[in-house]
């Protein structure tokens, strides 16, 4: 009886860190599991997918290699999150010093024009440039609209609220003396930005890459309405092959989607600590 | 090493003028205190010299170059900052270095000249360390490696010593000012700290409100204040408010009658010293008045009394502690008389 006792007043005492313990698990519970599942998924053997499998066997990630239009949109997207992830940087470091550094007018007007793609739906954002591409194609004749450079263009717009945040945060917490101490010490501001500044802001740039690439590999509303005639990305692929069937072959891309995306994260993490950026 | 000539510098930012009408000369090989409290102006005066605030009017000189237009990274300047605003990302080693990499100095030349500033400041061991894996009086000696290896015209010093605790500071400026005489620099240093100030400067320059109120060494600003301002941060006063009455009389407001050495002078204010005040036997002085002990503070090497007279007024009066005595002499309530000579006595605008 005296043994209950303590225990019921222990648990009076302890019910809120209990209460933290269980809520915090759901959440992880929440987030990771459609990750595992996905990941057990594309073992499976059955083509339909039922529960429990009757086995497990690799065929789907073999069926995969076979499947033309993945390996394709694998390629396209590749390509073009690596060309959004570099446009992107290229306007968001700008950017972010003009935010951060610079006496402009209207900062906080500019900054919150730069995050709106984040606002804007990716279906809206994907037809307004859809049109707006045509309309410059007709005006000007060069050939935007379901091209490879109109595509990588609107990834682009996709990734500037990430690079900017990131970027303009990391520059934040930069103490600006340094900067004049290396003017101080006889270098112009070129000199200042490339010996100073980048390298100190280096993990909120490879951050910014870093999500950039992800924001855009994984980017399924813009591309369908920028996509060229014939070619596909990986998310468009998996949404065709959806559309007729469902097999864990989804399962198997998905599987590696989410392999090349955690192995970027964890490679980088080796260079700059994500948790200090992001 | 130059010297360095400000002539009539200002710096206005809309209507407010940071820096009004600022001239200094400041000799080659002196160590010239801007001294005053925040906001007065001399940190914005110091980066008016570095380079970093461009003057709204007025003209500065390194030497006979006028340097007013020249943007930082031209006017050869070694600054360090309050902060040491080290390069977080560089070995001390590549922080030294940084301003003769700016220079395109050869390889060898980089090593030794580096090597050589670290011994100077006695970091040599810790070429190879993070600015982060250092103690602040590390870092401190750091920012001033970095200063001084680059030969600057000038060396510029912004609150160099106020992130160190107290008794490193009183250390690393006895440390500032032997290098200083050692190599000869033209040093500027920004300080709000007046015994700081008044250790290591040949002269000071008293700012407040943008202006300098006066420049001088530390016994003329001491012993012949310009005014109320500089009387007041320079030490401390009693100040008593009144006119000259006759010649060598000044009559206070409270109605205290005191004999000064001056004749005759338009001034109303009237200054003394607290360590010129004696407490007790009145004999021989000049002026004499009982009053009673308020307040009493041992500082060790000092007493301080605040002794209220019949007036009214309050004199501080300070007395060295020249013999250990076991017990207070002067209590609180206790009456007394203060005292002090005629040339105690300082007119004051």
């Amino acid at each position: 009886m005296a043994g209950a006792a303590a225990v019921a007043s222990a648990l009076r005492k302890r019910w809120p860190r209990y209460a933290l313990g269980a809520a915090t698990a759901v959440c992880y519970a929440v987030m990771l599991l459609p990750i595992f599942f996905v990941c057990w998924l594309s073992f499976f053997q059955n083509e339909i997918l039922s529960f429990p499998p009757e086995g497990y066997t690799l065929r789907w990630f073999k069926a995969l290699w076979l499947q033309p239009q993945f390996a394709g949109g694998f390629a396209t997207s590749l390509e073009v999150a690596l060309l959004a992830m570099l446009g992107g940087l290229a306007v968001g470091i700008p950017a972010s010093l003009a935010l951060v550094r610079s006496e402009l007018p209207l900062r906080e007007t500019l900054n919150t024009l730069l995050l709106s793609p984040l606002v804007v739906p990716g279906i809206v954002i994907g037809t307004s440039l859809y049109f707006f591409l045509i309309d410059v194609e007709i005006a000007t004749d060069w050939p935007l609209a379901g091209s490879m450079a109109g595509l990588v263009f609107g990834h682009i717009l996709v990734t500037i609220p990430w690079t900017v945040r990131l970027i303009a945060a990391n520059l934040l917490g930069v103490d600006r003396a340094i900067e004049e101490a290396a003017m101080n010490l006889g270098a112009d501001r070129l000199r200042t930005l490339l010996k100073v500044t980048l390298p100190v802001i280096r993990p909120g740039v490879v951050a910014a890459a870093l999500f950039s690439f992800v924001v855009s590999f994984g980017n399924l509303e813009l591309s369908l309405f920028l996509v060229s005639p014939g070619e596909t990305t990986l998310p468009i692929a998996i949404l065709q092959y959806l559309e007729w069937k469902i097999d864990p072959t989804i399962a198997a891309v998905s599987l590696i989607q989410i392999a090349i995306i955690a192995g970027a994260m964890v490679l980088t993490n080796r260079f700059v600590r994500l948790s200090q950026v992001v | 090493m130059a010297s360095v000539s400000l002539q009539s510098v200002s710096k206005s930012y809309g209507a407010h003028r940071a820096v009004n009408d600022v001239s200094l000369e400041i000799a080659q090989g002196e160590f010239l205190v801007l001294l005053g409290p925040s906001g007065c102006g001399k940190t914005t005066t110091l980066r008016m010299i570095a380079g970093f605030i461009e003057p709204t009017s007025g003209r500065i000189l390194f030497g006979n170059r006028d340097v007013t237009d020249l943007p930082p990274y031209r006017r050869n300047t070694g600054l360090v900052f309050q902060g040491y605003a080290l390069f977080p990302h560089l070995t001390v080693f590549e922080n030294v270095a940084f301003g003769l990499r700016m220079r395109k100095l050869g390889r060898a030349d980089i090593a030794r000249r580096t090597q050589e500033v670290l011994r100077l400041v006695r970091l040599e061991d810790l070429a190879e360390r993070m600015p982060r894996q250092l103690s602040g009086g590390q870092q401190q000696r750091v920012a001033l490696a970095r200063a001084l290896v680059i030969e600057p015209e000038i060396l510029l010093l912004d609150e160099p010593l106020s992130n160190l605790d107290a008794k490193l500071r009183e250390e690393v400026r006895v440390e500032i000012r032997q290098l200083q005489r050692r190599l000869g620099l033209t040093t500027v240093m920004v300080t709000h700290d007046q015994e700081e100030a008044l250790s290591v400067a040949d002269r000071l320059a008293v700012m407040s409100d943008g202006a300098i109120q006066q420049i001088g060494t530390q016994r003329e600003l001491y012993n012949a204040p310009a005014n109320q301002f500089v009387a007041s941060f320079i030490g401390r006063t009693n100040f008593f408010a009144g006119e000259m009455t006759a010649p060598q009389r000044f009559r206070t407001e409270s109605g205290l009658e005191i004999s000064i050495a001056t004749a005759t002078a338009p001034e109303r204010l009237l200054a003394i010293r607290p360590e010129r005040v004696r407490l007790g036997n009145a004999n021989g002085a000049a002026n004499s008045f009982l009053g009673t002990i308020e307040f009493v503070s041992y500082l060790g090497a000092n007493t301080e009394y605040v002794v209220r007279l019949a007036s009214g007024d309050a004199v501080t009066v300070e007395v060295h502690n020249d013999r250990a005595e076991s017990t207070e002499p002067f209590t609180v309530g206790s009456q007394t008389h203060v005292a002090w000579d005629r040339d105690a006595c300082q007119l004051i605008a």
